[in-house]
């Protein structure tokens, strides 16, 4: 009877399954063929493996731009999430732990920020960019990814949740400057959370498309969404950069996959501090 | 606790004037510039910016591929919202409710979408849309996917298929920080798994679906990386086919001002959306 039941649940979680994880699996097979039984044979399993040829292929595309493209992503996201990160953290670990006069105000135009969309800002940005004749320059899309104000909001919360009153006290007392209290003490109680404002923040970057379509017009400084982005507008035109496309989708994905299995533990637990089970 | 003035400026200045120059500084420029507009003095007279008042607002309110696209996208949010979050909110208690094996596996296998680029999701899915390439030539022979009237639903699926593990987590995660003591209160009462994830669970996670469903809301309205991948795989989406492919288009005709204006009103309509869910599940959810 307690088998039966869960033959049901079993099944749906089973196709769920198949939904999310056989457009992957098709990449992966896609990405490892020639390109001429990439169209003339099954879809769903392996011809002749072709994928080492395909990756060569792809680095070697227009002297290894590729491989330049997945190196700014690298730096933009990840230098952008790690230093935002680290901004957020501070505000709003102060916002959460001091009083002071205008605090409430400052975090209520902060908040409303989260509810202005990221890509309504691109447009003006670049107005503003194009005036110091900034545009098309890496620090056009850099600056403008490092600011997040849901990471202020997360962590205003998990430092009012997780960072006693006394313990700062304490640290006082032992002489230490409230500087030092958070680096080596208040940071280190709220680095679950972290993560978890950290990894936010790296796919919100990771996904902004419109900042860097509308900011970079040199190939040289493009994110790889954008560069994959530019070579499958032009597949019509020249037909071998399907199989560059494929090959370039899969190896863009697999960094952040592994990130993501990688650091699910701490973000699991960030997200859901106080669970019991 | 009350601060010293240094410590407070050292942690609050390098996010503050980040954002008030790369947030507050370019909503004020965009309002700015949607109230000008360019004239020239003559038919070869150089091109001037001039105070206009609200003559670009004036075109956005009279253009009616503008708000076609913002029909379009309501109604792609007004379907699609509530089948992700349904899909997420069902597999989040199936999770949670003990009945499945392989809890572990499962969470993983539905959040990997999520680490895919919205660029890089509607690449792939505009590949195994084309009847040529698919391998699920079933459906794709049957209906034409990338077809004007159902590649918007084509898409609403990429996007469903990227967030749904995402919400998912959420949700769950906001399960298991149910106690288990409510539980036991449930089994004494004699309510089986159902009646207990209706009366109970759902209930109580409904702040983080409220949550998701403001973030969702956001997202649709800014659909862009879809769309704008989509127009290689299928001629039945224009230059205009959403609020933000129209601010793009429009400002690389270059029309900054009237794109300027496109962009101010979109961001008022997201925002005003957003506030206007939370009141109004604030007042259906606090009794």
């Amino acid at each position: 009877m307690k088998n039966l039941n869960r033959v049901g649940p079993m099944l749906v979680m089973g196709a769920a399954t198949l939904y999310f994880l056989v457009p992957i699996w098709w990449l992966v097979v896609a990405a490892s063929k020639t390109r001429s039984q990439f169209s003339s044979t099954d879809p769903l399993w392996f011809a002749d493996f072709a994928l080492i040829d395909n990756l060569k292929e792809l680095l070697a595309y227009r002297d290894g731009v590729f491989l330049r493209w997945m190196l700014n992503s690298v730096v933009y996201t990840g230098g952008a999430a790690l230093l935002g990160t680290l901004l957020a953290a501070m505000c709003g670990y102060a916002l959460a732990k001091y009083r002071f006069w205008g605090r409430e105000a400052i975090f209520n135009v902060i908040l409303s920020g989260v509810l202005v969309p990221a890509t309504a800002l691109a447009l003006p940005l670049f107005l503003i960019f194009s005036q110091f004749e900034a545009t098309n320059t890496f620090w056009s899309v850099f600056l403008p990814s490092l600011v997040n104000p849901f990471g202020v909001y997360l962590a205003r919360i998990y430092a009012t949740a997780s960072v006693p009153d006394e313990l700062l006290e304490a640290a006082r007392l032992d002489g230490s400057g409230e500087i030092r209290t958070f680096f080596t003490v208040s940071s280190k109680l709220m680095f679950p959370a972290l993560v978890t404002i950290f990894l936010f923040h790296f796919v919100a970057v990771w996904n902004n498309f419109l900042l860097p379509l509308i900011m970079l017009g040199e190939e040289k400084l493009f994110p790889v969404t954008l560069g994959l982005y530019t070579w499958n507008t032009q597949v019509n035109q020249i037909p071998e950069l399907r199989m560059l496309v494929l090959t370039g989708a899969l190896v863009s994905i697999v960094p952040l996959v592994i990130a993501f299995l990688l650091l699910q533990r701490f973000w699991r637990n960030g997200l859901g501090s106080g669970a019991i089970k | 606790m009350k601060a010293n003035k240094k410590a407070l400026l050292f942690f609050i200045l390098p996010f503050g004037l980040l954002f008030a120059a790369f947030y507050l500084a370019p909503i004020g420029y965009a309002i700015k510039q949607s109230l000008y507009q360019v004239e020239r003095k003559g038919t070869f007279g150089k091109a001037q910016e001039v105070f206009g008042g609200l003559a670009q607002y004036q075109r956005v309110f009279t253009d009616g591929p503008f708000w076609e696209s913002i029909g379009r996208v309501l109604l792609f949010g007004v379907v699609q919202v509530p089948v992700m979050l349904g899909l997420a909110l069902a597999l989040a208690l199936l999770l949670d409710s003990g009945l499945v094996k392989g809890r572990r596996f499962f969470r993983l296998a539905f959040f990997v979408p999520y680490a895919i680029p919205g660029v890089v999701a509607a690449i792939m899915w505009g590949f195994l849309y084309s009847p040529n390439l698919s391998p699920f030539t079933a459906v794709t022979s049957a209906a034409d996917l990338l077809s004007a009237d159902l590649v918007l639903w084509s898409m609403a699926n990429v996007v469903t298929w990227v967030y749904v593990g995402y919400n998912m987590l959420i949700i769950y995660s906001s399960l298991l920080a149910i106690p288990q003591e409510v539980y036991e209160a449930a089994k004494i009462d004699g309510a089986g798994a159902l009646r207990t994830a209706w009366s109970i669970k759902i209930p109580l996670v409904m702040p983080a679906i409220v949550l998701t469903t403001v973030f969702s809301i956001i997202g649709t309205l800014q659909l862009l990386a879809e769309p704008a991948v989509f127009r290689t795989f299928s001629s039945a989406v224009s230059s205009t086919y959403t609020p933000n492919l129209t601010v793009y288009s429009t400002s690389s005709i270059p029309n900054f001002n009237l794109a300027a204006a496109f962009s101010v009103v979109l961001a008022m309509a997201t925002c005003l959306l957003s506030f206007a869910f939370l009141k109004l599940t604030q007042r259906g959810g606090d009794k």
